[in-house]
């Protein structure tokens, strides 16, 4: 089934085109890589698919519908995002990990968080850690937590293993692969060639904002 | 100086003379600032001449829709003048206006209600006129403030939006250090009040004859109505213009 399709996306900012006429069916249960030059688009691409930008021309279809006709935060508690750049707000840990939860009004569900913490390697006395004392690879891997604390249906993640040692570019790639098995569609931007063909069952190509090759790995 | 009111002509052309000090020394020590002093100086003895006939005018009319019309006009004017400072805010002119006249009615009606000022025209004017500009001046630091936040702290807006939160939760603490940016000048001012310098209205009263501790009485009046009508002003001037920075999906505008 098609979780997720494009068809004849293009984005323009500026008076530039940043990805042009991209059409696109991403299936139920899909893992996709995406690798591209820096410029390409890629982030783009995974922005609109967050619905944090809207086509300047084509349309975006989830289930079938357009996105258009879904409430964007609908759309955004199902399709979740982690950006390159791994922000944190609020003073604390806890603040960034309760967020999700505050704007959802449920109580903080501390199992959850828990297990999180220990499958990524961190220890749960994080909590207390002031946001600003924390390395780059931290600052990512508690980012992933925050957009991993609701199960999403689509998981788009850009670059968000670039700061991680290779102990834990391994643990993430285990957390996101048994996501991926247990239902989650993943589309993941990667700069590393080995990665992006490690667990993906596709590989997309972009470059110069268009799609330059799609291969099915497995 | 006189005990008194009154100023004498002759003494406020021998006051001039401080002007000449000013030019001698931009003149002297190349500050090539006399052409921009005789401008300014000129500026404000006519703008101030003419003010002066208005009020005089004004103060004349005992007609309470004059005064009102008075107060819109200065109201849409501080509104005008604040929307300058936020040209990226939709409908800035508008937000302003509201903002700036709830803000000023609430505080108004306030001291009208205690008793404190009569709706005459010389007590309405010249308050509505402090407590105006002042809303103003805080609006445009609230505005600046939310522009260059909503430029800088995209990331984080973004973040708690892919998060699924609505805009107002994704923009709540840009709204907070704006409302704090618009009101901490006229509370820094107020912590200070009496210490570093005399408040314009106590000095003005002071040299019109008035017993210094009944001045203080009007100051501490001029305080809190300035506290209040900052904060309420900024308040609902920054919960309506953040709005503008997200179009209708949701997402933020470049």
């Amino acid at each position: 089934m098609t979780l997720l399709e494009l068809q004849n996306v293009s984005y323009q900012s500026k008076n530039k085109e940043i990805l042009k006429n991209i059409s696109l069916q991403i299936d139920r249960g899909d893992y996709l890589s995406i690798v591209g030059p820096s410029g390409s688009g890629k982030s783009t691409f995974l922005k609109l698919c967050a619905h944090l930008l809207s086509p300047t021309e084509g349309e975006i279809f989830f289930k079938g519908k357009d996105f258009r006709e879904y409430s964007p935060l609908e759309l955004r508690r199902k399709i979740a995002y982690c950006a390159q750049t791994p922000c944190l707000f609020g003073d604390t840990v806890a603040d960034n990990l309760s967020f999700p939860y505050l704007i959802r009004k449920q109580k903080v569900d501390l199992a959850r968080v828990e297990a999180l913490f220990s499958s990524l390697n961190l220890n749960f006395e994080f909590m207390k850690k002031d946001v600003q004392s924390l390395s780059g690879g931290e600052k990512q891997r508690i980012v992933l937590i925050r957009t991993l604390l609701f199960k999403p249906e689509i998981l788009l993640l850009d670059e968000v293993s670039s700061a991680l040692d290779v102990t834990n570019t391994l643990l993430v790639e285990k957390v996101i692969s048994s996501l991926n098995q247990t239902g989650t569609t993943v589309l993941w931007i990667t700069h590393d060639l080995e990665q992006s063909r490690k667990y993906a069952h596709k590989l997309l190509t972009l470059d110069n904002g268009k799609i330059k090759a799609e291969e099915v790995l497995r | 100086m006189n005990s008194g009111a009154a100023i004498s002509i002759s003494s406020l052309f021998m006051a001039s003379s401080l002007v000449i000090v000013s030019l001698l020394f931009s003149y002297f020590q190349k500050l090539g600032l006399e052409k921009e002093t005789l401008i300014s100086v000129g500026r404000a003895i006519i703008q101030l001449i003419i003010v002066g006939y208005i009020l005089e005018y004004v103060f004349g009319q005992k007609s309470p829709v004059f005064t009102t019309l008075l107060l819109v006009f200065m109201t849409f004017n501080a509104a005008y003048n604040a929307a300058k400072r936020g040209k990226r805010i939709r409908n800035g002119l508008l937000i302003s206006f509201v903002s700036i006249a709830i803000g000023a009615t609430i505080t108004l009606s306030v001291l009208l209600l205690s008793g404190a000022i009569q709706y005459e025209p010389f007590q309405i004017i010249p308050i509505g006129g402090m407590i105006i500009s002042n809303a103003m001046i805080a609006l445009g630091l609230c505005y600046r403030r939310l522009t260059s936040d909503f430029k800088d702290k995209r990331e984080e807006v973004e973040a708690k939006l892919a998060l699924g939160a609505d805009i107002l939760p994704a923009s709540l603490e840009i709204i907070r250090d704006a409302i704090r940016t618009g009101m901490l000048p006229t509370i820094d001012s107020a912590k200070t009040l009496g210490i570093v310098a005399l408040p314009g209205m106590m000095t003005g009263l002071i040299l019109a004859g008035v017993s210094p501790v009944m001045a203080i009485r009007y100051q501490i009046m001029v305080t809190f109505m300035m506290l209040s009508t900052t904060a309420i002003a900024s308040f609902i001037a920054c919960y309506l213009a953040y709005r503008t920075f997200f179009n209708q999906r949701k997402q933020l505008m470049n």
